[in-house]
């Protein structure tokens, strides 16, 4: 076998040190080099409880997005989207917020409304629904029962 | 009596003396670094040899710990029913954590013992003096392209192990345990943000530096070690505690940029 | 005469052990100084200090005039440029070639293009009757060689002043005349001043303008080897007879 002169062999690492590199950084961490031709919608909530940048946006259970920015906004939790340029929408969808299984991340559920507005860019989305707080729940439950 | 506090102060001067000796040996070499003029030969090939080098090492350790990785995630998250995120486990484990701390470590045994010799070696046998002599500074001839070649090469031998390591645990609990793959993908995906990445590249690049800082700056002062002194004896004490103190400073280091980082 | 190396009660110790004490030596330019003196006793300190590789306690170090361990950095490497060095083990870098080994000096220290290093190289190798070796690493060839080749090496830049730190050690009879030959024809072509530490004795006189002996961390003398062998001072007498034995001193004894 003939063997690699040191210049190759440097070269082949750096290559798929960059090719790994690329991979978790692109792929994984989001970072995307070209900028992002998303398209940013808002909206407000009064409970984000457990929701994180980052986390999905769908609608019928297919990704079309994802949260960019939670902030407080005069006391409500201000939510910024960004959502996929092919993805139109109307302006009477509903966003609400909801847990993938019992104890899964939280993740945005958009359902489609029937207006023929659609939503422009730095929109808001005026129907929301808050997070279910599981321990709400069930002490409502045990309250009730009583 | 006074001999006690006489030993005390002395090992204590000692151990100032050296951690002064070695901070002066870390700025100049950065000096050396940005100091004009700049050759690429030498940096390749001491890329090669940290890097490339290393690279076999890093593939089999990283499959074999993503692998492990994957079985005991698998076992643990299948009691509460949530093997479904196993990718994220298994991804960030490896990303903020292991992937830096272990190819460090494999990096420090591999290349670090090697450089900590090569140096001492060219110390005792008068090469560093030469150089000196002949008025070329051997902080920029023989430990910059070092350093470089570290501060470059940990990172990406980082991401290979983390890639690596990610596939491991997607064939241990994907293929092997018959997890779901679109849940391992997903939850990996969903789960591993901009910061972890981050963070996973800051730590191997403190890393690089720390690992040839510690290993070089031994060999280069071999002659100036206490109880090593000269020749081959001499040389071979050094490397083993440029390992051990490598190893450690990374664990110590390690603690502390998590705890800055996160 | 100017000297070109000045040592003015120098001192240094390490630890408990008191190395140099108080050393006196002037060093005339263009002329051959032999350093010699028993093992141990701190003979290649004294190359070490004039280089300023070491700083000594107390005392000073001149080299042309300027003291080397009161200037800076960058003119303590233009002090270096007039220097060349040959190590007792040779110190050539074993990870290169002969060929890179001679060739380092130039590609660091100059700006010469690869054509004229070559040039270079393979004329001061020639000088050395090395030839034909230039890829070959420093562990493949013979000792005698490893040290033609420091000698190649440290005459590269045609320095003002060349250290020879025990140049024959662990040679043959043969081999060390071929060093010596070699130091000749270096010497007589490129006129530099010699320093040369070495216990190669009586031989080594053959080549000395000046010969000082350090004896108890001081320099006895800095005269001709004539008057060497023919010294009263009691630590002189002492090293003449013990490293030349008493044949030898019985023909000085016939010169008297």
């Amino acid at each position: 076998m003939k063997k690699i002169n040191v210049e190759t062999g440097v070269g082949i690492f750096i290559v798929v040190g960059l090719l790994c590199l690329g991979y978790l950084s692109m792929k994984l961490g989001d970072v995307s080099l070209f900028g992002t031709d998303h398209y940013q919608v808002n909206a407000r909530f009064v409970n984000v409880s457990g929701l994180k940048e980052g986390a999905t946006v769908e609608i019928a259970g297919v990704t079309v997005g994802k949260v960019s920015k939670i902030s407080l906004d005069d006391y409500e939790a201000f939510v910024s989207l960004l959502i996929k340029p092919d993805v139109k929408l109307q302006e009477d969808v509903i966003a609400s917020i909801r847990t993938q299984g019992i104890i899964g991340d939280k993740y945005i559920k958009i359902k489609t409304g029937g207006s023929e507005e659609f939503i422009e860019t730095n929109g808001e989305i005026i129907e929301t629904e808050s997070a279910i707080e599981l321990e709400e729940l069930i002490s409502k439950y045990v309250f009730e029962k009583e | 009596m006074m001999k006690v506090f006489e030993r005390l102060g002395s090992s204590a001067l000692l151990q100032f003396n050296e951690i002064g000796r070695m901070g002066i040996f870390l700025f100049y070499s950065f000096l050396s670094i940005v100091r004009p003029p700049y050759k690429p030969g030498p940096v390749i090939k001491q890329m090669y040899v940290i890097g490339s080098k290393s690279v076999f090492v890093i593939l089999f350790t990283g499959v074999f710990t993503g692998m492990v990785l994957g079985l005991q995630g698998y076992h643990t998250l299948s009691k509460v029913g949530a093997e479904g995120v196993l990718g994220s486990f298994v991804s960030l484990g490896l990303i903020r954590e292991l992937g830096p701390v272990l190819s460090a470590l494999m990096v420090t045994g591999r290349a670090g013992s090697a450089m900590c010799a090569e140096i001492g070696i060219m110390r005792i046998s008068e090469q560093i003096d030469a150089l000196d002599c002949m008025a070329i500074d051997p902080h920029k001839y023989v430990i910059a392209p070092k350093f470089i070649a570290g501060i470059i090469s940990m990172p990406l031998l980082t991401a290979i192990f983390d890639v690596m390591g990610i596939f491991g645990g997607y064939l241990v609990g994907v293929k092997l345990l018959g997890g779901n793959e679109g849940s391992f993908f997903t939850s990996m995906y969903n789960n591993v943000g901009a910061e972890d990445i981050y963070m996973g590249l800051m730590k191997p690049l403190c890393f690089g530096v720390l690992i040839i800082w510690i290993s070089s700056a031994k060999g280069f002062y071999v002659h100036m070690t206490k109880g090593g002194g000269f020749g081959a004896e001499g040389v071979s004490g050094v490397t083993t505690s440029a390992v051990v103190l490598s190893s450690v400073a990374i664990l110590l280091f390690d603690f502390f940029l998590t705890s800055i980082l996160i | 005469m100017k000297p070109a190396i000045e040592l003015k009660d120098v001192h240094k110790s390490y630890g408990t052990q008191h190395v140099l004490r108080g050393v006196n030596l002037s060093i005339p330019e263009g002329k051959t100084t032999i350093i010699v003196g028993g093992s141990g006793q701190g003979k290649s300190q004294i190359i070490k200090h004039s280089l300023g590789l070491i700083r000594p306690d107390s005392g000073t170090v001149k080299v042309f005039d300027k003291d080397i361990n009161a200037i800076n950095k960058k003119q303590l490497k233009e002090v270096r440029t007039h220097f060349g060095v040959l190590f007792q083990n040779s110190a050539l870098f074993d990870s290169m070639t002969v060929y890179d080994n001679v060739a380092l000096p130039l590609r660091e220290r100059t700006k010469f293009a690869e054509e004229k290093i070559s040039d270079i190289v393979h004329e001061k190798l020639e000088m050395m009757d090395v030839v034909g070796s230039d890829d070959k690493y420093p562990a493949q060839i013979s000792g005698g060689m490893k040290k033609r080749v420091g000698l190649a090496r440290a005459i590269v830049l045609d320095p003002k002043i060349i250290f020879f730190d025990e140049p024959t050690t662990g040679l043959d009879v043969e081999k060390s005349n071929e060093i010596y030959r070699a130091f000749f024809r270096t010497q007589a072509q490129l006129q530099y001043t010699a320093v040369i530490v070495s216990h190669d004795v009586p031989k080594i006189f053959k080549l000395a303008d000046y010969v000082s002996l350090l004896f108890d961390g001081v320099m006895q003398g800095c005269i001709t080897p004539e008057e060497f062998q023919l010294s009263e001072n009691p630590a002189i007498k002492s090293f003449v007879r013990e490293t030349m034995g008493e044949l030898y001193s019985s023909e000085v004894e016939g010169l008297l």
